[in-house]
């Protein structure tokens, strides 16, 4: 229908496509193949290399450091994404009014953390939790004399100052995609089920959440893959890995054994066993999605 | 619409329960903004307070001023620092200039080979289509350590066409304008213009971008924020301080100056505020080119 045997649309299609396929092949496909061998190797640096066959996964898997880095990245994803998530939803939920005054503002406001780049973000945190100084401990006091201006959020309590931080960064990101979805629902049913007598509980029970579970399922998809992947976070937070590494991640130990110890090599095999958790997550999602679909 | 449903309920007073919801709807959201708003006021509080001010107040200093605050011990000092002592104007520079640019050359890539993929059938087309499709699922952490060493190998380390030109191959954004332009442009225009007589470049320059402009500008700005944003890729990249985009060299301010925390929020803001400004400015642009399809951290 669309096709015309002239030899410039023949060519056009390539042309259009070489800058992407080019610079991909390149950057992308060629690296990916590299780090196939570059995960049997060794290294010291990019020029010393020694090929040690599948060491580099052997060792990884008595690495207390690795497993240290692999436990705090699953307690992270896992329970910031079961925070996260929810409150999303409510915030989208209470947005979800097209006779709400101030909603565009409301939902301006609760996106704009999302900007902020994790560096930043981390920055700005490990200020906010300071000791004595720091806004989360002295607003905590002023509010209930009784907590401790010393809590050592940044010391003792890593991980739910990182959920917090990342609480403040991406409920409201996650919450545009409930939005999105919500506005979907048809009314009808939802007033048609009113009508019926169901209660607000009975119509997001029945009517609501079975509507946007297709997004909900997309939204804890790319929560964990995002969360399995942090890295800039913590490591501005805590200015590194953070006392006994309490805020060693999984990207953080690779970025640590590539550049600082240069061992480029480890740090491959590290991003392959990132790489298979991933895309476990994604066949998991797809073969959950096939489930809901068939039943 | 709310009336209507208000009509059905056989509440005794409707008016005064609804405005109970409302009210308690309300509580809730403004509670929620200000949870949200109060790191970004506390953050530039502390980048206009001195040293000493810092430890004693919470926000502004009280004082004997307009409204119980301190104005006159408010002070531009740390972003004079830093503009006149640590030279961050350089910084600032870098980022508008590698984000500029990566936001432009991914966005024409992206736009090009999606329209090939949307619109021409041709030998290798669904081979090319599965690979963007596979390459989604590839984590980026994963190409760190082989990308550097392909760089390296190159001689790219520590210029900006070591950081750029990898960037700008975005498999997640030829898809997106794969699926965007298959759907909003019609094949009819294209078919016309070729009967015309319009070469295939100015067929897409001067049909197929304008009717992708808000497409076009979604993507402009969600790969300019990427890049500003990004700051394990100049980390790895750069070593000369004065290639280093903000991300970098606020992070290295921290570690140098960690008790100075005044200057290290000025640097912060002075980070954030230009993406804050932008999106502001084309926030609907945005928010549509976010549910259009996924960030891709």
């Amino acid at each position: 229908m669309k096709l015309c045997a002239t030899s410039s649309v023949k060519a056009a299609p390539w042309l259009f496509l070489a800058p992407f396929l080019l610079i991909f092949g390149a950057f992308t496909a060629w690296p990916l193949a590299r780090s196939l061998i570059l995960a049997c190797q060794q290294t010291f640096g990019p020029t010393n290399t020694v090929f040690v066959g599948l060491d580099n996964f052997r060792f990884l898997l008595t690495d207390p450091l690795f497993w240290t880095a692999l436990q705090n990245t699953f307690v992270y994803a896992l329970s910031s994404v079961t925070l996260q998530l929810p409150l999303a939803l409510g915030l989208a939920l209470l947005l979800n009014r097209p006779s709400l005054r101030g909603r565009t503002l409301y939902r301006l406001i609760f996106f704009s953390p999302s900007l902020v780049g994790l560096v930043f973000a981390g920055i700005i945190f490990s200020i906010i939790f300071e000791k004595r100084t720091g806004l989360v401990n002295v607003g905590l006091h002023r509010l209930f004399p009784v907590f401790d201006l010393d809590f050592p959020w940044l010391q003792n309590y890593v991980m739910p100052a990182l959920i917090l931080a990342s609480l403040w960064m991406y409920v409201g990101f996650n919450m545009i995609y409930f939005l999105a979805a919500l506005q979907n629902v048809p009314r009808e049913l939802e007033e048609a089920a009113m009508i019926d007598g169901a209660n607000a509980w009975h119509r997001f029970r029945h009517i609501i959440l079975p509507e946007i579970k297709p997004v909900t399922s997309f939204v804890v998809l790319l929560s964990l893959i995002g969360s399995f992947q942090l890295f800039e976070l913590p490591w501005a937070l805590l200015s590194g890995p953070g006392p006994e590494n309490r805020g060693l991640t999984i990207v953080m130990y690779l970025y640590q054994t590539g550049f600082l110890t240069n061992d480029l090599g480890y740090a491959s095999a590290i991003g392959w066993v990132l790489a298979v958790i991933l895309f476990t997550l994604a066949l998991t999602q797809q073969w959950f999605n096939r489930k809901e679909t068939r039943s | 619409m709310n009336n209507s449903f208000n009509s059905t309920t056989s509440s005794p007073s409707p008016s005064a329960r609804r405005l109970l919801s409302h009210t308690l709807i309300h509580s809730v959201l403004i509670l929620a903004a200000i949870i949200t708003l109060i790191p970004f006021a506390w953050l530039l509080a502390s980048s206009i307070k001195t040293s000493a001010d810092f430890f004693t107040s919470v926000f502004l200093p009280t004082g004997t001023g307009w409204g119980g605050i301190a104005w006159d011990r408010l002070t531009l000092g740390h972003y004079e620092r830093l503009f006149l002592e640590l030279g961050i104007a350089r910084n600032l520079l870098n980022s508008f200039f590698i984000s500029s640019v990566t936001a432009l050359g991914a966005t024409l890539a992206a736009s090009m080979g999606g329209y090939a993929l949307a619109k021409f059938r041709f030998t290798g087309s669904s081979i090319v289509t599965s690979i963007v499709l596979a390459a989604l699922i590839i984590p980026a952490p994963l190409l760190l350590a082989p990308g550097y060493l392909f760089i390296y190998q190159l001689g790219l380390l520590d210029s900006y066409t070591g950081l750029l030109l990898p960037a700008m191959a975005p498999a997640f954004g030829v898809y997106l304008f794969r699926q965007a332009i298959w759907n909003s442009v019609p094949d009819e225009i294209l078919e016309s213009a070729r009967i015309d007589g319009a070469g295939e470049f100015r067929i897409f320059f001067t049909l197929v971008v304008p009717l992708m402009r808000p497409m076009i500008g979604a993507f402009l700005l969600i790969t300019f924020l990427g890049m500003w944003n990004n700051f394990i890729g100049p980390q790895v990249i750069f070593q000369s301080p004065e290639l280093f985009p903000l991300s970098v060299s606020i992070n290295q301010l921290k570690g140098v100056y960690s008790q100075d925390y005044g200057l290290i929020m000025a640097g912060t803001v002075i980070s954030i505020a230009p993406v804050l400004c932008l999106f502001l400015l084309l926030q609907r642009e945005f928010i549509s080119g976010l549910t259009a399809g996924a960030v891709k951290g």
